[in-house]
């Protein structure tokens, strides 16, 4: 064990004691729920941004173990990728802690929802930091026992027709899951990820059986990522409160998944492998499909909330595209991806939270003319949308051109046809209620209409979340050359797998490498 | 291995069984100060089975011959890795089985009884895993079941009457064929100690005659498929604080004792076919135990039902034994696993039940959510029952799917995660309420120390989840026969 590997533990300990602790605290004690929630969140947060600092300016290691059966550890250790998606996990976490104080206000049984959600975000945490399959399998389990209860937090016969929905795939996923993971111990033993892979060796011996698990790990990991079959969980799972679809829906447990599916490709049979077994070419056709079929279902609901889970739908499988397109530079472009719509959506899903409860507003029509009275969080919603579109200079702009220059690097110039078809199809989706929110005819009158008198719009604790992760995805597009940009970051880690100098001089042809 | 005589003291193994014995005899001497003794008992208990399990880790099996006459004459106590395991595990639930029935059981006119036939239950299970001989091996099973049959018939009423009848008559016909057994295995080998039997027997009808009556006897008992139709109205209907027990300690009593038979006096006769018969039995069992509890509409028979699924995870020891050595571990930790989280819903149910005033499924939302730490409690341990992580039930369920694959048996490895999904189905239509809008209500006052013991229980079924290597080496120090496996 290296010796920060305690850091590691206390990291996941900011959220597991915090949520711990709020279950057993009484619903008035406000303050009290509040420290330890903003707390907690801080604490990891700072936390996190010296693990940062001690791997990237030091180079330093971080590695757990604890034997849990003969040959059997739980690792967390912490490599640039993991740092990637427990940095998103912790900024985000962070905001939509304040925004949920403030948009749970006086609503019953906050001590249960926020015991939960810290549950939820140290599942997360420790995905990012699982140092092997086994322990990623443990998280993954763990997220899903603690999603349920915030998806059927309302207690109404729909969220628990959702959350019925919700536990039957992933419970199901999760069941695939572990019968990959134990075959795969049992043929390979239970071995750290590995930058490049760990697999090759075995394959001519198990040519079938290799490539069988791989599919179980795309369907396992493949639920939470919303890939097409297995995705109709989601846009049910709109019935939770905002917060919940805002953290979890869009960022942590459909990127649980993508994360998986990451990890399986560049660390566990590495993307030669996955390659050469000809399981490439098809995971990414799997992936074009959800894009496509996401975006045309996003087109034809008129919910906002629904249309937003369509689009996470489709969004996350731009991730997969890029893993799969099996080259550097596409592979950038996914896994910038992970934080870029990360990012966007938690924008545009505050925004949908702010309509809501401000003006009771829930459909796409309703919103003609909320420009006038909440132009800040349009504003965001603006943003958000046209990241999403994939306009300069949004961050979802860099998305686009790292997985087209990747499809072209690798000699697949066909997805760039599909990643303009996903783009126009965006841009139909996303244009109306912009347009509509600017400038439609307003309403007489909002179904309700809250926070009228007050110096903002909204609740300060629904605004200012709201404007900071719109600022960040608009920072991260225009700033993205920057050595504190996820684009330097994801160049970064996609160097170690695939060991390319080149790669810096692909995606920052003015620095030197 | 080393044979000890009493003239080196007392050894763990006395004690083990000697401290419940005299708690037994002091609560029925002495019956107001039944909780106390009991708790007592409990402490100490756990104290020597844990002394003795340390035993056993730092110096292997011992085998202590009672009175000092040595096998064939004497009495031989046997501690190893298994018979250790099976005590601690048994300590560990009966304490906080006892801090439960404290606040359960009270100061009710009839507490005294519960006391004295708990501590007797007690000494007998504990007598039972330390017996190196298949008569004594008898014995105590007569007293396991005497005890447990009198256990349900404490609670007042009709159907815990015709329950705990129906309960003794099976469980008789049962400890019938396995005396039979006993008796067919004396007129041939003139021994009934176990390890010389080991030596001894050799394969043939004889042996396969013994083999099937004693396996069909302790199925009985153990509640498996299609012999399990006692087990649900026999543990519904007991009284709060005995069903923990039944539920997660006496049926294991059998089980241990048809894994000992199986690991020492018939390894021979395991052949593919009778594996593929007993996993298909315990298969069918997951499945229509899984079924019941979907359908049942009152809490403890729903709990119960939930017993009788997973007793057929038991079943697989026969497809593993002979798949993998030592493959069976994988089925006694998930025994482990499965009594800590069977106890801890019982106890939680046995408080909703007193809390409520009833059992119906429809009707507990309000106090499930008046109760939060019950409520919780039982949500670690369905967690448990469905093998999700951070609980004991996750690293049986990895041991036993890991088990089938790697013995090349993958079949079973389809029932463990099926049997899982369906576990997750049931588990969450019994937690499910909970969440439902509206306010809680406490209801009817409950003894604080019901709930947190409650708690205490499940967090032994997380515990247990980082206890994995520890188990499985004790585990190995197990004594078996000649063929061992």
């Amino acid at each position: 064990m290296e010796p920060g590997g305690f850091l590691l533990v206390i990291i996941l300990m900011t959220s597991l004691v915090p949520g711990l602790v709020i279950f057993f605290l009484r619903e008035q004690q406000f303050a009290l729920r509040t420290f330890f929630n903003l707390g907690g969140a801080g604490l990891k947060l700072a936390l996190i941004i010296s693990l940062l600092v001690g791997v990237y300016r030091d180079g330093k290691t971080y590695s757990f173990t604890l034997n849990l059966l003969p040959g059997i550890d739980l690792v967390l250790a912490a490599d640039a990728l993991s740092l990637l998606f427990a940095t998103l996990s912790a900024v985000l976490w962070l905001v939509t802690t304040i925004y949920a104080i403030g948009y749970l206000e006086h609503s019953p049984k906050r001590s249960r929802f926020f015991g939960f959600f810290s549950l939820c975000v140290s599942a997360t945490v420790g995905i990012a930091f699982s140092g092997n399959l086994v322990t990623m399998l443990i998280f993954y389990e763990i997220l899903t026992l603690a999603t349920w209860p915030l998806v059927v937090h309302r207690g109404t016969p729909d969220s628990f027709r959702a959350g019925r929905i919700y536990l039957a795939y992933t419970l199901i996923g999760g069941a695939v899951l572990l019968a990959a993971v134990v075959w795969l111990t049992v043929l390979a033993g239970s071995q750290d990820f590995t930058a490049g892979g760990y697999l090759r060796d075995l394959y001519p011996e198990h040519e079938w059986a290799l490539p069988l698990l791989f599919v179980m790990f795309v369907v396992g990991f493949g639920v939470k990522a919303a890939l097409l079959p297995l995705h109709s969980w989601l846009p049910r799972a709109m019935v939770a409160p905002a917060p919940v679809s805002a953290l979890l829906h869009a960022v942590a447990v459909v990127k649980a998944g993508a994360f998986g599916i990451v990890r399986v490709m560049n660390d566990v049979y590495g993307i030669q492998l996955a390659a050469d077994m000809g399981m490439t070419l098809p995971l990414m056709g799997l992936a074009i499909l959800t894009v496509l079929y996401g975006s045309v279902r996003a087109l034809f609901t008129q919910d906002l909330k629904r249309r937003l889970a369509f689009s996470t739908v489709s969004q996350v499988s731009y991730i997969i595209i890029g893993v799969a397109l099996a080259g550097p530079v596409g592979a950038v472009g996914g896994l910038v991806h992970l934080v870029h719509q990360g990012v966007m959506k938690i924008t545009l899903f505050f925004c949908a939270g702010n309509f809501a409860e401000t003006l009771g507003i829930h459909r796409i029509e309703e919103m003609r003319g909320v420009g006038r009275r909440m132009p800040w969080t349009m504003a965001a919603f603006t943003l958000g949308g046209l990241g999403m579109i994939g306009a300069p200079p949004m961050a979802g702009f860099i998305t686009k051109w790292y997985l087209g220059m990747g499809a072209l690097e690798v000699g697949q110039g066909w997805v760039i046809g599909v990643l303009l078809v996903s783009s126009l199809l965006n841009a139909a989706y996303f244009l109306p209620p912009i347009l509509a929110g600017w400038f439609g005819r307003p309403q007489h009158h909002w179904s309700q209409d809250r926070f009228r008198d007050g110096l903002l719009e909204t609740h300060w604790m629904l605004l200012l979340p709201t404007l900071a992760v719109a600022a960040m995805a608009l920072g991260m597009g225009l700033l993205a050359s920057l050595s504190i940009s996820p684009l330097y970051w994801v160049t970064f880690i996609v160097e170690f797998e695939y060991g390319y100098e080149h790669i810096w001089r692909a995606v920052f042809e003015e620095v030197d490498p | 291995m080393p044979i000890a005589g009493l003239t080196g003291g007392l050894s763990w193994a006395a004690l083990i069984v000697i401290v419940p014995l005299v708690g037994a005899l002091l609560t029925g001497l002495w019956p107001r100060a039944g909780g106390w003794v009991a708790l007592v008992v409990a402490l100490l208990t756990l104290g020597t089975t844990l002394g003795g399990a340390l035993h056993v880790w730092w110096q292997g099996p011992e085998i202590h011959a009672l009175g000092g006459w040595e096998a064939p004459l004497g009495i031989a106590l046997v501690l190893d890795g298994l018979a250790a395991f099976m005590l601690l595990l048994t300590s560990v639930v009966g304490l906080f089985v006892t801090l439960y029935a404290l606040g359960y059981v009270g100061r009710q006119e009839r507490s005294g009884r519960f006391w004295v036939l708990w501590l007797w239950l007690w000494a007998a299970m504990n007598a039972l895993y330390l017996s190196g001989d298949v008569f004594n091996l008898y014995v105590t099973l007569e007293l396991v079941v005497l005890a447990s049959v009198a256990l349900v018939a404490l609670a007042s009423g009709g159907p815990a009457l015709v329950a705990s009848m129906r309960y003794l008559l099976l469980s008789l016909l049962g400890s019938l064929a396995y005396l039979m057994g006993v008796a067919l295995l004396y007129g041939a080998y003139g021994a009934l100690d176990l390890i010389t039997l080991a030596e001894q027997v050799t394969p043939g009808h004889l042996l396969m005659m013994v083999a099937a009556l004693m396996t069909v006897g302790l199925m009985a008992k153990t509640a498996l498929f299609p012999l399990h139709g006692w087990l649900a109205p026999g543990h519904g209907s007991a009284p709060a604080a005995a069903s923990p027990i039944l539920s997660a300690l006496v049926v294991k009593v059998s089980f241990y004792l048809m894994l000992r038979l199986w690991l020492t006096l018939f390894p021979d006769l395991a052949t593919p076919a009778l594996g593929v018969l007993m996993g298909g039995l315990g298969g069918a069992a997951v499945i229509w135990g899984g079924i019941m509890a979907m359908a049942a509409d009152r809490l403890k028979p729903f709990v119960a039902y939930s017993t009788v699924a997973q007793v057929g995870y038991l079943a697989l020891f026969f497809p593993f034994m002979l798949a993998v050595p030592g493959g069976w571990r994988a089925v006694v930790f998930f025994a482990a696993a499965h009594a800590c989280a069977k106890a801890t819903v019982f106890m939680a149910a046995g408080t909703l039940q007193r809390a409520a005033g009833h059992d119906r499924m429809s009707e507990l939302a309000d106090v499930m959510r008046g109760r939060p730490i019950s409520s919780f409690a039982m949500g670690i341990a369905g967690a448990g029952l469905v093998g999700l992580p951070f609980t004991g039930g996750f690293i049986a369920k990895w041991l036993l799917v890991e088990t089938a694959i790697a013995g090349d048996v993958w079949p079973w490895a389809v029932v463990v995660v099926v049997g899982g999904l369906l576990a997750g189905a049931y588990v969450f239509r019994l937690l499910g309420p909970a969440f439902l809008a509206g306010r809680g209500s406490p209801g009817r006052p409950i003894a604080g120390i019901m709930e947190w013991s409650t708690l205490g229980m499940a967090l032994v079924s997380i515990a247990l989840g980082f206890a994995g290597a520890a188990s499985l080496q004790l585990l190995d120090a197990t004594v078996t026969g000649p063929g061992g496996l």
